[in-house]
Parts: C-alpha cells; structure tokens; sequence
C-alpha cells in the first residue's frame, strides 16, 4: 500500500525538477546575473566607456550621493506625480468603460477591439504620435482648440501641462488594459448573484459599489499592481514625448537612470539609482501582494 | 402577504414559447408548488412573477394590482435560487441583511430582525463566517434566512433543495413546510421531485409544455389525475398504462389473454365509443396466490419493505405490488377503485363516477 503511495511521488518530484530546471537555469542568467552586477557596480566607481580601467570601491558613496542629491529627489517628486495621475485615471476610466462593456450589445465585439488598439503601439509610437497632435503650432489638438475658439496651449512647453499631457497619454494607451482585465473580471460574477442582488432591492448603483466591485476587486487590484510598476518604471513615452523637458522637469527616475547611464556613462552612479528603484518598487510590489493575498481569503 | 394573480400569462424566447397562455390564482398564504419535467416552463413562470423576466402578453398581478412594469426590487418579493447566490465577499450576517441595507432600514430594526432569523434557522454559529466556509445545505438555509428576513409579499423558491445532499435535503423539506406554515408567507415553489411537491404543496400546479396541465391538492392529483400525462408524472414506481382491446363481453388488456369482463368496469366505461388506456398504479396491483390473471412474471424486486414485480403484457413491462409470503406462483389482480380510464387518442381521463382513495 506504501509502496504504491510513494512510488508515484518520487517519479513526480523528478518530474517537477525535469520540467523546472530550463527555466530556472534561464531565470539565473536573465534576472540573477544582471541583478548582482547591478549590485556590484553600485559599489564601485565605474563607466562603461572605460571597460579595461580597473573599478575602485566605492562603498556607499554612490548612494549618498545620490540621496543628497536634490535633483534626484525632484525626479522621485515627478515620478510619483505621474504614478498618481495616470494611475487614478486610467483606473477609474477603464472600470467605467468595462463595466458598459461587460453587458451584451450589438457592434460590442468590433468596439472592444478597436478600444484595445493603442495597447498593441509601443511607447515610442505613442510618444511620438501625441508629440506632433500636441505640438503647439501645428497639433491637431491645438487645432481643435481653436476651432471651438480657445487660445492655443504650449502642452510639452510647461512642466504643468506636460505632466498632464505625459499623464493623458499613458491614460490613452493604458485604460484598455484596465477595461480587457476589468471586463473580464465583471462577466466573471454569477448572473444569479446580480439577479439575487436585484430581488433584494438594491439600486444600480448599490449593486455596482456592493456587489460589482467588491467581488472584482482582487483583479482590479493586480491590475493596480501592474500598472503602478509599470508606470513607476516609465521611460520611452517620456524619451519620446517630450524628451524629459521643459528642462529636465519631466524626468522619471527611469529617465534619469538611462541619462546617468548612456549620456554621462556614471554606470556605477546609474547602477546606484537603479537599485533605489527597484528596492521601491519591490517593496510596493510586496505590500500590495500581501493586501491581495488577504483580500482573496474568502473566495 | 399577498394574493398573486396571473392571466393569461405568455412569455416566448424569440419564436420559443417558454409559457402559453397561462392563468392561476395563488391564495394570500399559500403554499403552490409549480411541478413538471425539465423546459415545461416552471421557472420561467416564477422568474415572470420576481420580475426577472417579462411578460410577453397577459398580466401580473399582486393583491389586484398589476405589477408588470415594476423592477424586481419594487416587487417586495424574495427569493431563493437553484444554485446558492450568497455574496461570497460578505460574511454570512451581512449576507442576511443585505436586503435590509439595499433598502435603508434602520440600524436598530436590522440587528433586532437579523436576532429574529438567527434564532430561526439556528445560524448563531456562523454569522461571522463566509459563505465558503458553509455546506452546501447551510448555504441554502442562509438564502433563505436573507429571503425571510424583508417579511416579503411572496416568497419564491427556484428548486432551492435540488443542489443539495439527499440526507439533508429532507430536514430542509421538513423545515421549509414549517417555516411557511408559521410565518404564513404566500409561497411559490419550483421542483421536478413529485416526492417534494407532494409533502410540500398545498395546492400543486402541475406543467408541461409551457402549459398548465392539472392544478389541485397532492391529493386529487394523485388519486384523479386529469391526464396520463399528470398521472405518469406523479407517483413512485410510475403509473402502468395499458391499452384496452374492446372485445364481446368486455375489454382485452393489450396482447395478453386477460380480460376485464362489464361486471368488473364501471357504466361510463361500457358505454364510451372511444379507444380508451388503462391506467393503473403498482400499489393497485397486486400479486397474490391462488386467484389472479396469469400474467408472466418477469422479475420479483424490494425496496426496503416494500416488494414489487414486474409482469409483461406483449411487449411492455408493467409494475405491480407482490403480496405473496411464500414461493407458490401467484396471479394478478386489479384493484377495482384503482382502475382509471383514459382516452387513448387525448391522454384525458374519463370521468367514472368512482375515486379510489
């Protein structure tokens, strides 16, 4: 009887590590080298134009200077202005769009694809695409201002305006996938549920805060994850948008992190600040897991 | 509490009509239990009166008012679904209450009537849990104590015990007839189990094909089916139906040498020009020793106490209640009150002036 039990399970273990070893042998080269030379170069004085100078320790200087550093500071300041913005509008937006699409309408499947055009662009395109529509002379958008007889707008030209506009233009190309993980979670909850909720005299707006909501909010919430990593991380849109000005005004940390590492070449420096970023948003990543962990209990 | 009315209700799918010309008239606190096969437009009918569905042509009355055009949540009524629809994200009280707090009822009135079920339905324990925590039965009880709780109009019940385990299904029956019973709730129940509308109903509506086959008391319907059809439905083992071959001096059963002389028939039966069915059920058939028709004996089975055999007549196996205590071999006979006739060409019973009882 213990023979039989057991068998099967030790042809199963050699199974697991027969199957996992490609990937974790790939995981340890594509993540783990990169993440201890990063490490390693933090530490030292060091520039990728000059490979064969030998690195001189630099213990923590890297960091302090970089914390001292109130440029740097203003760059965090911005990053997490953008975070927020496009964040909360790409959230509430894209849960308001899901949810007209999760009910069954004529021409809903053609919509849906077209809603989810500007996620297939890279970040590049789109910022390029929004830098000629916004450009202040010839910009369509500034057109259309002044077809309904506004004044004209120098959108990338001030650091208000283009935070708002960078925060508009990921709301653009990020709200579908809001809306595709929204919807998907809406047409998840049980017709009978709704149909419960309806006999039980809740009003529509009752049922979607009630219901609605609460039963999506552990997708709503990775999508949360999701999108605060990855906008805390931006770069390109921003490389193209409005290649970090007025003045350095719309730099994301990112975007510090490639200028310190590909323009001044302070590869340890870089490296430093990179670590910074990436201890932030593991740590954000690990709170929010923990809270989504906790919120699925009952399920 | 109140009278539900319905008339000439119609709803059709597209060109599917799912209820045809329906009417029926459920008394202030009773207990009607719509009973048919899968698709004969029972749930239909009673997702029409939540509201859930609307009516194609005819109307929906509650205490004399029609009530078409009213959402679900102004209709006052309640209901329990086939398959549990507790808010898994809410814990069992707040579950309860739900219909409370959808409506804006007062702190003080919510915890004095969650006081009310809990003591009902004995949830105590588990107010604090979640809906996953519970079994499938307890589930139930719990959209029940959420469906009590409003004191609604109406309570309607979607086959509320058909997900759940045979052993507890029939506590939950026993309950459930108590539970309306005290709180005088008019109540409308779904269910394909005959066994359950039998214990249950005070008044059975039996359904087939979108249409209203037989309403009466368990009772009627079972001893005065008005078709085959209703008297197949009702009643286990199933009712045997055997043609009648007219032949002089009496009736032939189907391709056996049995025949059932006048003297046995009633007068109506003698006297009917058409092609008529004989339909009987197992417990009006007995199996007994020395006397009887000798009709082949195919299988002799128990249930429980109970004893059955199967006999044949050409080619059909009927059913018939074995009375025998020993081994002689024994012969068949009918049980004069529980002979009823049915016109084989209608499936509509004849009227024979005779009720077995």
């Amino acid at each position: 009887m213990t023979d039989t039990a057991l068998r099967p399970r030790s042809t199963g273990r050699l199974m697991i590590i027969g199957f996992l070893s490609p990937t974790v042998i790939l995981l340890l080269f594509m993540v783990a080298y990169p993440i201890f030379s990063l490490i390693y170069y933090s530490f030292h004085n060091f520039s990728a134009l000059r490979p064969n100078e030998p690195m001189t320790w630099a213990g923590l200087d890297n960091y302090t200077y970089l914390l001292s550093d109130n440029d740097i500071w203003a760059r965090f300041v911005f990053t997490g202005k953008f975070v927020f913005l496009c964040v909360s509008m790409q959230m509430i937006v894209g849960i308001f769009v899901g949810y007209q699409l999760q009910k069954t309408f004529r021409g809903r499947d053609v919509l849906f694809t077209a809603l989810m055009l500007p996620m297939m662009l890279s970040p590049v395109v789109a910022g390029f695409l929004w830098r000629y529509m916004l450009n202040s002379e010839w910009g369509v958008v500034n057109y259309l201002l002044t077809v309904v007889g506004m004044d004209k707008v120098d959108w990338l030209g001030q650091s208000t305006a283009a935070l708002w506009a960078a925060a508009v233009v990921d709301t653009w190309m990020w709200t579908p996938f809001i809306v595709l993980l929204a919807t998907a979670a809406f047409r998840g909850i049980p017709e009978t549920i709704y149909e419960a909720a309806e006999v039980d005299g809740a009003s529509p707006a009752y049922l979607f805060f009630r219901i609605t909501l609460p039963m999506s909010a552990p997708v709503l919430f990775i999508a949360l994850i999701l999108r605060l990593i990855d906008s805390f991380k931006q770069y390109d849109l921003f490389f193209a948008l409005t290649g970090g000005g007025p003045g350095s005004s719309t730099e994301t940390v990112s975007f510090a992190v490639a200028k310190t590492a590909f323009s001044y070449f302070y590869t340890g420096e870089a490296s430093a600040l990179a670590m910074i970023l990436l201890c932030i948003i593991m740590g954000l990543a690990m709170i929010l897991v923990r809270h989504l962990s906790k919120m699925g209990e009952h399920d | 509490m109140a009278r539900i009315d319905l008339k000439n209700l119609s709803i059709h799918f597209g060109g599917f009509k799912a209820v045809d010309d329906v009417s029926l008239t459920v008394n202030d606190g009773e207990f009607a239990v719509y009973l048919g096969p899968s698709g004969c437009g029972k749930t239909t009918t009673l997702r029409a009166i939540a509201g859930l569905v609307s009516a194609t042509s005819g109307d929906i009355l509650f205490d004399g008012k029609r009530v078409n055009d009213l959402r679900p949540s102004e209709r006052n009524i309640a209901m329990v679904f086939q398959f549990v629809s507790l808010y898994p994200h809410l814990s069992i009280a707040e579950n309860i209450i739900f219909p409370l707090k959808a409506r804006g009822v007062a702190k003080a009135d919510i915890a004095r009537k969650l006081d009310w079920v809990t003591g009902i339905f004995k949830l105590g324990d588990d107010l604090r849990r979640y809906p996953s925590a519970l079994p499938p039965g307890a589930r139930q009880k719990v959209a029940l104590a959420r469906a009590v709780i409003r004191e609604p109009a109406a309570l309607l019940l979607d086959e509320p015990l058909s997900a759940i385990d045979e052993q507890f299904r029939e506590e939950m029956r026993w309950e459930l007839g108590h539970l309306q019973r005290e709180l005088g709730v008019t109540t409308i129940y779904v269910t394909h189990d005959q066994r359950e509308a039998m214990s249950l109903a005070d008044r059975i509506v039996l359904m087939n094909h979108s249409k209203i086959v037989q309403v009466a008391k368990p009772d009627t319907i079972f001893f005065q089916p008005s078709s085959v059809f209703a008297g197949q439905f009702i009643g286990s083992p199933s009712m045997n139906l055997i043609d009648l071959v007219p032949v002089s001096g009496g009736f032939r059963l189907g391709a056996s040498e049995v025949v059932l002389t006048h003297a046995e028939l009633p007068e109506a039966v003698i006297r009917n020009p058409r092609a008529l069915k004989l339909g009987v059920r197992p417990r009006d058939v007995r199996l007994v020793s020395g006397a009887g028709h000798p009709l082949p004996v195919v299988d002799v089975f128990s249930v429980g106490r109970e004893k059955y055999f199967a006999f044949r007549i050409g080619d059909t196996i009927h059913q018939g209640f074995d009375t025998l205590t020993d081994s002689t071999p024994g012969g068949v006979v009918f049980a004069p009150d529980g002979l009823m006739f049915f016109d084989a060409e209608t499936g509509m019973r004849l009227e024979t002036g005779r009720i077995a009882a």
